[in-house]
């Protein structure tokens, strides 16, 4: 047995499966979902430099001694948290389609 | 060092070493020695990732710029923990789906060129030995002040345990080496971090206020701008942050130890827990470092801040808790080794040799053998090069590292994935452009050169500005990868594979049974 990874002749119509109504509805709902959050984390992200490099505006306590940079800071780990469940939330059914695809268009 | 220290130390030792025993019997495959068969669980990976990805950097360098920066050393906890959205949105499932052991295998699934192969190995290597660098100088300084050995001992004392578990235990070993120091670096630094608030009453927001007096910077310790007074500086170092991770390789090959895409995606559930929960905790390793130990004696030990988590934790709870913690630190820098040293012998062996030269026809036998003998290959050059480094700034070597996997690795993972028109041509251009980029202008940058004599290795004005170069080299990856696709658009080769399969499989893991 050799241990070359799989990129032999394929038998499989892939230009017809991508076509499919399924798959592109697939893809497109996976697109919906995840362009508005990668676009936020990513702005959010470097907003707080943006912020803290040109204004003084995160500078202002917020509670206690503790400034808005640190409150924006700890912002963006909860935002991870809540972005990575949510994540694993919609993943489950995009797995449910993904099977749904296969059996239907691949193992019939 | 008293007795317990000793003892705390080489129970850590010893376990780590058991666990290897266990683990050799159980390696006797390929997929074993690179993926650990793939049969970790989904937490079994999510701790195996932080501990692989809470690396000396992030636990002694962090809680050292913290205690000596204030919030500007807090913004490598936020870009590091941010980098995992980026894993985990755009990331973790294609690349599961379409690779096998390497992060050049999930490239090579659409091109199969030898030279996309090569350019990835390439990449490969070169992150591997800048990040090993970065931790063996690391170690080899906690291990010299810890018993007061010399660098050079201490740097081969790590090294020769490194490639035992290597050796011996592959991937199994290094993955439960990694999953047993997680938990034991989230111990301590839990502990640690409850004395500290202990020692504030409990009371987070007065500590704020304490901390405007407490250093010499004052109230600036709790703002933006103690060392980035640039902000296109900072934002340069936030870009390397942010989307290095996503090009690490030894990060990317912990994608492999799993069965499937499912369990892919639910370890870095896992680990952004953990690598979120210690990333606030550093806070307390910071904030607590630079109260109760100061700024001046941190310094004294080590000018970055290296040794402020150790030496807190003997301030707040003597000889056992900072030999616990030392001990922890030696665990961890081991794992991140051992993993480190599996990434970059894959490189070697599976992509340079297996494929390249071999052309995929090796006996699993032969596979098993070439990856020992690249392991020690690159754990001699690792150890050779880190012995002639000691004076090299560790904190640089790894934004480094970070930036080399943002600039030549990230624009081809994500052009392969998404874009229909990459080519060849492209993913050649990128992955050298974005190599090559960011090492020319790090070395003309103040990490290198510096009007002062003897601070960096050339004396003399920096050329370049930044000493991050992420907000240059990044788009520079992409740009070669758009230019290169686009002036040969037409030509590509014929053993690339259908875009159309390419994504019909990263999409859904759907793969053919002709393995």
């Amino acid at each position: 047995m050799t241990n070359q990874v799989a990129r032999g002749k394929s038998t499989m119509d892939y230009e017809k499966l991508v076509q499919s109504e399924d798959f592109k509805g697939l893809v497109k709902r996976k697109k919906t979902f995840a362009t508005p959050f990668v676009i936020f984390f990513f702005a959010a992200y470097f907003i707080l430099p943006l912020l803290t490099g040109y204004t003084k505006i995160l500078e202002k306590p917020a509670i206690g001694a503790m400034t808005w940079t640190w409150v924006y800071a700890f912002s963006m780990f909860i935002m991870v948290w809540v972005f990575t469940s949510v994540y694993m939330n919609k993943a489950k059914h995009f797995d449910v389609e993904v099977d749904k695809i296969i059996e239907k268009n691949v193992l019939k | 060092m008293s007795w317990i220290s000793y003892v705390i130390f080489f129970a850590v030792i010893a376990l780590t070493l058991y666990i290897t025993y266990w683990a050799a019997k159980q390696t006797t495959t390929a997929s074993d020695f690179y993926t650990a068969g793939g049969s970790l669980t989904g937490w079994q990976n999510g701790m195996a990732i932080a501990g692989d990805y809470l690396s000396a950097a992030s636990f002694l360098g962090i809680a050292g710029a913290i205690s000596l920066n204030g919030f500007d050393g807090f913004y490598y906890s936020i870009g590091w923990l941010t980098a995992y959205l980026v894993v985990l949105f755009l990331i973790a499932e294609p690349l599961r789906n379409l690779g096998k052991f390497t992060m050049a295998d999930m490239i090579g699934a659409r091109f199969g060129a030898k030279k996309v192969r090569g350019a990835a190995a390439l990449n490969t290597i070169t992150i591997v030995m800048f990040y090993m660098l970065a931790q063996l100088v690391g170690a080899g300084a906690l291990i010299k002040l810890l018993f007061g050995i010399e660098y050079w001992m201490a740097v081969l004392i790590v090294g020769t345990m490194m490639l035992i578990y290597v050796l011996f235990g592959g991937m199994t070993a290094t993955s439960w080496v990694q999953i047993v120091k997680a938990i034991l670096l989230m111990l301590g630094t839990i502990i640690i971090s409850f004395l500290v608030l202990m020692k504030f009453n409990f009371n987070f927001i007065g500590m704020f206020e304490t901390m405007k007096t407490a250093t010499p910077h004052g109230e600036a310790f709790l703002h933006s701008g103690v060392v980035y007074t640039d902000t296109i500086g900072l934002i340069s170092v936030l870009i390397a942050l942010v989307l290095g991770t996503a090009g690490l390789p030894h990060i990317l090959m912990r994608f492999f130890t799993v069965k499937d895409a499912k369990t892919a995606r639910s370890s870095v559930i896992y680990s952004v827990w953990i690598i979120g929960i210690f990333y606030v905790l550093t806070i307390f390793l910071g904030f607590g470092a630079a109260k109760f130990v100061g700024s001046d004696a941190i310094i004294a030990e080590n000018a970055a801040g290296n040794m402020a988590a150790p030496m807190l934790a003997g301030v707040l709870g003597g000889d056992a808790l900072e030999s616990f913690v030392a001990a922890v630190a030696f665990a961890t820098i081991l794992a991140v080794v051992a993993g480190l040293v599996l990434s970059g012998a894959s490189a070697i062996a599976h992509d340079i040799y297996g494929q390249i030269f071999k052309n995929g026809n090796v006996t699993e036998k032969q596979q098993v053998a070439a990856a020992r003998w690249a392991s020690i290959a690159i754990g001699v050059a690792s150890i050779l090069l880190a012995l002639g480094s000691e004076k090299l700034n560790v904190a640089f070597l790894v934004s480094l590292a970070f930036c080399v996997a943002a600039s030549a690795n990230v624009p081809t993972i994500l052009l392969t994935i998404y874009w229909k028109k990459f080519n060849t041509t492209g993913a050649v251009a990128s992955m050298l452009t974005g190599l090559i980029v960011a090492l020319v202008l790090v070395a003309i940058s103040p990490s290198v050169m510096n009007p002062v004599e003897g601070a960096t290795l050339i004396t003399g004005n920096p050329i370049f500005p930044y000493a991050n170069p992420a907000i240059v080299s990044v788009p520079a990856g992409f740009l070669a990868a758009f230019i290169g696709t686009l002036v040969s658009s037409k030509r590509h080769e014929k053993d690339e594979v259908s875009y159309a399969e390419v994504r019909f499989k990263a999409e859904t893991g759907y793969k053919e049974l002709d393995l």
